[in-house]
This record gives C-alpha cells, structure tokens and sequence, in this order.
C-alpha cells in the first residue's frame, strides 16, 4: 500500500499542469504546465515498474531476487529525450511572440487593432 | 531494519514534496522563481526515480531537468518579460 503512494503524486503532477495549461494566461506558464504534465506520465511509468523489494535490473553484482521491470525504463528515457526537444521548441516560438507582439498574454495576441 | 524504515518514509516524503514544489511554481507571480521551483520539481522527481529503482532514468533527468530545463527557461524569460502581469 505504501508503494503506491506515487501515484497520488501523478495525478497532483496532471492536475496541476491541466489547471496551468487552461486558466493561466502567461505563456511561459502554459509552458511549465506542459512541463508537469510529461513528468506526471514519466513517474506513472516508472512506477509501474516497480514492485515491493525490487533491485535495479543491473545484473552486475545483482543481490539476487526479484527487479523492477526496464522496459518502462527504457520508455521513460526516450520520453525524457522527447519532453526537453518540445520544451525547448515551444520557448523558442515563445520567443518570436514576444518579439513579434510585445506581450506575452494569450488573450492579447493578435487583437492590437481592436 | 533501519534502511528499510527511512526507505517508507522516503516513499511518503519525496511525492509530497514533489506535489508542494509544483504547486508553488504555478502560484509564484515571479517567472525566475517560477522556473527555480521547476528546478526543486526535477530534483526531487530524479530522488524519487532514485527510490524506484530507476537510477538510469534518474542520471537523465537529473541532468535535463535541473540544468538543462532551467538554463532554457532563464535564457527566455531574460529574452521576453519577467513579470507575470495580472
């Protein structure tokens, strides 16, 4: 039961972010909230990797027993890899907005001539 | 036995405080220290990957998350504004 904790920290971590993505109005704000919610599936699946007890599945001086399973492991790497391309993409193209419109604020984008 | 017991508590504190730091980085008003608890966030997300018996994921996240991620949000937060305004 205790093991399960994380996954409590998943869904804050989603929550979070989806609350960050719909209400707020700054774009660098939209943008950490996309951040949280990638680190809320890369905690869901390592956490499905786990089991109560498991050793790291390095086979190297291995204790013996049971070992958490890698291939979510290996998801979570490529999925790391993925998460910090788009990151830096979506500042990039924050970056031409600012320097385009001169704000930052979604609801001002784009209606200066109103 | 003592291992085992700071290993429970460690699997109660780490998600909590992960939960406190994120919610912290979206209620700051200030960008720069919006982007340094997104930092705390990474570390103690690696520490938990740690416990989970991840270590490799750990060492990537560790380094993406608490250098690169916050290197790139202080290079375009000092590109455009650092205020959040209303």
């Amino acid at each position: 039961m205790i093991f399960n904790f994380p996954y409590i920290a998943v869904v804050a971590l989603i929550l979070i972010g989806l609350y960050a993505v719909l209400f707020k109005r700054n774009l660098i704000k939209i943008v950490i909230g996309i951040t949280f919610i990638e680190c809320g599936v890369n905690l869901f699946l390592i956490t499905l990797a786990y089991r109560k007890g498991s050793t790291a599945p390095i086979y190297t001086a291995s204790p013996g027993g049971i070992m958490s399973l890698p291939v979510p492991h290996a998801l979570t790497l490529t999925s790391i890899v993925i998460g910090v391309a788009v990151l830096a993409l979506m500042l990039s193209l924050v970056i031409h907005i600012y320097k385009i419109y001169g704000t930052l604020d979604v609801r001002k984008i784009g209606r200066e001539e109103e | 036995m003592v291992v085992e017991m700071l290993t429970d508590i460690a699997h109660i504190v780490v998600p909590i405080l992960i939960i406190i730091a994120s919610a912290f980085a979206i209620v700051f008003k200030d960008l720069v220290a919006a982007a340094i608890a997104v930092a705390a966030m990474s570390l103690l997300l690696s520490l938990e990957f740690y416990i989970l018996q991840a270590p490799d994921v750990a060492i990537a996240e560790a380094g993406i998350g608490a250098c690169l991620t916050t290197a790139i949000l202080i290079i375009s937060i000092r590109a455009t504004r650092r205020e959040e305004e209303a």
